[in-house]
C-alpha cells in the first residue's frame, strides 16, 4: 500500500474517533515485526531499551552517556515509548557489530534495543553508529553511521530519535527541529516579550533579537532556503512594535539578518509563509478594518484577498497551497472560514457553539486546528480541513491558544496562562488523540511556540 | 492680611511690656568734653516670645501645567475610553470623554495624539489585536467627527498585551478593554 493511500485511510479512521494505542505485529515473511500503531493509538508505552553508547576514546565518553539519555527523554516524551531503567539491563554489550542476546533483553521485556557506538575519527570529528533491533523478531530494524563535530552531538542524538521512531511508527519523527518562541519576564502589567528559539526538547536556548520587548507570534518559513555554497538558512517572520506600531519583520535565524516586510503605511499583523516559502500572508489594518493580504517575496508585489469590514485575521494555508484557512468575525461572532488562494469561495467552517480563532493548517493537509473559547474555557481543537466535521477539544483550561504543529502532524504545542495577577505562560503540549499532555522545559515563562519543519 | 496685622501688634505690645527701662549712667565730672551720647545698657537676655499657632487656609490647587499629557487626562476627566466584551462600539460616557478630549485637542491645536487600542485577555491573540486597532480607529474617527485634525492622531494597537490591571474577574478585564489617548506632543495655547 502507498504511503499516501495508508495516511489517507488513516484520516478516515481518526475523524471523531477515540484514538487508542495498541502496539501491532505485522508478520513480514517468516517474522512478527514490532511496530508501533500510533494512529489507532497505544494506551500502553512500548518498552525499549537504550543502554550508553560504547566510546572507544575517554573524549567520548561523557557524550555516550548524554546521546543515550536525549535520545530517552525523546522517545518517553512522545508517549509511545517507556524506555526501561538501565539497572535492568543483564547484557553489557562490548561490541554493537555483534547480535545482542535477544533472551537477555526479553528477560527485562525490552521489544527494542538501541545500542550505539561512537568513534572519534581524528580532531574535531565524530562517527556515530547505531542499530536498532527487534528482541522478539530477532532482527536488526535499523542500522546508520552519522558523522558530526562533537560540540553537534545533540543534533545525531536527535536524528537517530527520529530514525527509531520513523521506523517504529512508519511516520516521520520530529525530534530534530527548533521551536521558535516568546520568552516572556516582569509582571502581567508590565511584560517584556522577547523572540528565541531553541531545540524540540528544550535545549540550547537562546534570544534572537536584542533590545527589543514587544515580539509576538514568531513561526518558521517551511523551506530552507540556500545560501551560499553548502550553507542553508531558516527564516522566520513576527511581529514587533519597534517602530511604535505593529509590524511584520523576516530574519534569518542562522545570520540575524533582517528585514521590515513591505512598505506599509498601516499595521500589519498576523504573518504566515506559503507552504513553498516564496509568499507571506498576514492581515493589515486600515482605519480600523483588518484584510488579508498576501507578500509575493520576489516581485515584492502585495495582493488583498479579502475586503470585508469585519476582523480578517490569522491566515494559513493548506499544505498544498490552493487553499487559506482565517478568522473573521464577519458573521457576527469569530468563526473559520476558508477560501481559494485568490480569495475566492469563502465558505464558514466552524458551526459549533463558542468563539473560534488562530486556526492552523496541519501539514497533513487533514485538520485544522484552532482555539475555541466556551463558557469561559478556553480550548485547543481540531476539525477536518475540507469540511469542519468531527470536531475534537484536546485541552481546556483558563487560556489555551495559538497551536502549531509538530513536523509530522501528530503533536500540537500551544500556550497556557494561568489565571490572575501572578499569572505566567508556559508551553504545552498535547498529542492529536489529546493524550500525553506536557509541559516544555523553557528557561522562564514562554508563549507563542510554533515549530520548525525537520532540519536538513 | 488680618491675620498679619493681628500677629505684628502681639508681637510689638509683648516686646514693649517686655523692655526694661535703662539704669542712669553716673556723669564723670569732665570739663570741655561733650558729653557723650548715653549708650544704653544692653538690652537683658529675654526668652523667646510666645507663638501662637494659627492656622493658614489650604493652598489652591493650581492644576497641572496647561498643555501636557496630564492637563490633557485632568481637563478632559479621563484619558481612556472602555469598551464592552468584543465590542469597538462607543458608550454615551465614552462619547462625552471624547468631546472633552476634542476640546481639548482644539484648545492646544499643537498638540499630537497616539491612540492605542487594547483588549482584554479573554480572547486570543492575534483577534485581540485586530480588535484593539478597531478600538483605536472608532476613538480617532470620533475625536475626526468633532473637528480634530487626522494627521494629529495616530493609533495603534496592543491587542491584549498591555493590561493595567492584571486581576482574572469581570472589573479587571472591562478596565483592559480600552482605548487609551496619550499625548505625544504637548500644546501651547
Amino acid at each position: 500500500m502507498s504511503r499516501a493511500l495508508r495516511l489517507k485511510e488513516i484520516l478516515g479512521k481518526m475523524v471523531g474517533a477515540a484514538v487508542l494505542f495498541i502496539c501491532v505485529f505485522i508478520p513480514i515473511q517468516a517474522h512478527a515485526q514490532l511496530e508501533i500503531d500510533i494512529v489507532h493509538g497505544a494506551p500502553q508505552p512500548v518498552p525499549v531499551a537504550i543502554p550508553d553508547f560504547l566510546s572507544a576514546h575517554p573524549e567520548t565518553d561523557q557524550i555516550a552517556k548524554d546521546m543515550a539519555a536525549v535520545i530517552a527523554a525523546n522517545l518517553e516524551r512522545s508517549g509511545l515509548f517507556d524506555v526501561l531503567d538501565q539497572s535492568l539491563y543483564i547484557e553489557q554489550q562490548t561490541d554493537t557489530d555483534y547480535q545482542p542476546r535477544f533472551s537477555d533483553w526479553r528477560l527485562i521485556n525490552a521489544k527494542a534495543l538501541l545500542s550505539g557506538k561512537i568513534v572519534r575519527e581524528g580532531e574535531g570529528r565524530l562517527r556515530v553508529e547505531f542499530r536498532l533491533w527487534d528482541i522478539y523478531a530477532k532482527q536488526q530494524l535499523d542500522g546508520k553511521r552519522l558523522a558530526t563535530t562533537p560540540d553537534n552531538w545533540r543534533r545525531i542524538a536527535h536524528k537517530i530519535s527520529d530514525y527509531i521512531y520513523q521506523r517504529l511508527t512508519g511516520e516521520d519523527g520530529y525530534f530534530d527541529s527548533r521551536i521558535v518562541f516568546i520568552s516572556e519576564s516582569g509582571p502581567k502589567t508590565n511584560r517584556r516579550k522577547r523572540l528565541s528559539i531553541m531545540d524540540a526538547d528544550g535545549a540550547n536556548a537562546r534570544n534572537l533579537l536584542a533590545n527589543s520587548d514587544l515580539v509576538l507570534t514568531p513561526r518558521f518559513s517551511p523551506v530552507f532556503e540556500d545560501k551560499g555554497v553548502r550553507k542553508k538558512v531558516q527564516l522566520i517572520t513576527y511581529l514587533s512594535w519597534e517602530t511604535g506600531r505593529p509590524q511584520v519583520f523576516l530574519q534569518e535565524i542562522e545570520t540575524g539578518n533582517r528585514e521590515l516586510l513591505g512598505n506599509f503605511s498601516g499595521m500589519t499583523i498576523s504573518p504566515r509563509f506559503s507552504p513553498d516559502g516564496r509568499k507571506l500572508i498576514f492581515s493589515m489594518i486600515k482605519r480600523g478594518n483588518s484584510d488579508i493580504y498576501v507578500f509575493d517575496r520576489a516581485s515584492r508585489s502585495t495582493t488583498r484577498l479579502t475586503t470585508n469590514q469585519a476582523i480578517d485575521v490569522s491566515p494559513s494555508f493548506s499544505p498544498d497551497g490552493r487553499n487559506i484557512v482565517f478568522n473573521s468575525d464577519r458573521g457576527g461572532s469569530p468563526q473559520l472560514y476558508i477560501m481559494g488562494a485568490n480569495g475566492s469561495n469563502v465558505k464558514r467552517l466552524s458551526f459549533g457553539e463558542g468563539r473560534y480563532t488562530a486556526p492552523v493548517w496541519s501539514p497533513r493537509g487533514d485538520l485544522i486546528a484552532f482555539t475555541k473559547s466556551h463558557n469561559g474555557q478556553f480550548h485547543i481543537g481540531v476539525m477536518a480541513a475540507e469540511t469542519g466535521k468531527g470536531e475534537r477539544l484536546l485541552t481546556s483550561s483558563y487560556l489555551d491558544e495559538g497551536p502549531t504543529w509538530s513536523p509530522n502532524g501528530r503533536v500540537l504545542l500551544f500556550s497556557r496562562e494561568t489565571r490572575g495577577q501572578n499569572g505566567r505562560s508556559s508551553i504545552w503540549s498535547v498529542d492529536l488523540t489529546g493524550r500525553n499532555l506536557r509541559k516544555l522545559p523553557t528557561p522562564g515563562a514562554a508563549s507563542d511556540p510554533a515549530w520548525s519543519p525537520i532540519l536538513p | 492680611m488680618n491675620f498679619k496685622f493681628i500677629l505684628l501688634s502681639v508681637f510689638a505690645i509683648t516686646l514693649s511690656a517686655c523692655v526694661t527701662a535703662p539704669e542712669p549712667v553716673p556723669v564723670k565730672q569732665q570739663v570741655v568734653a561733650p558729653m557723650p551720647a548715653p549708650v544704653p545698657e544692653p538690652e537683658p537676655e529675654m526668652p523667646p516670645p510666645p507663638v501662637a499657632e494659627i492656622p493658614i487656609e489650604e493652598v489652591v490647587p493650581r492644576g497641572p501645567e496647561p498643555g501636557t499629557s496630564e492637563h490633557f487626562k485632568y481637563v478632559s476627566g479621563d484619558d481612556r475610553v472602555y469598551f464592552d466584551y468584543n465590542e469597538h462600539v462607543l458608550s454615551p460616557h465614552a462619547r462625552e470623554v471624547l468631546r472633552s478630549q476634542a476640546n481639548w485637542l482644539t484648545r492646544y491645536s499643537g498638540a499630537i495624539i497616539v491612540v492605542g487600542g487594547n483588549a482584554d485577555e479573554r480572547g486570543t491573540r492575534e483577534y485581540n489585536l485586530a480588535l484593539g486597532a478597531r478600538r483605536a480607529d472608532a476613538v480617532k474617527a470620533f475625536l475626526v467627527s468633532q473637528g480634530v485634525e487626522p494627521g494629529r492622531i495616530t493609533t495603534v494597537s496592543y491587542g491584549k498585551e498591555r493590561p493595567i490591571d492584571g486581576r482574572a474577574n469581570e472589573e479587571a478585564w472591562a478596565i483592559n478593554r480600552n482605548a487609551h489617548s496619550a499625548v505625544l506632543v504637548g500644546g501651547i495655547s
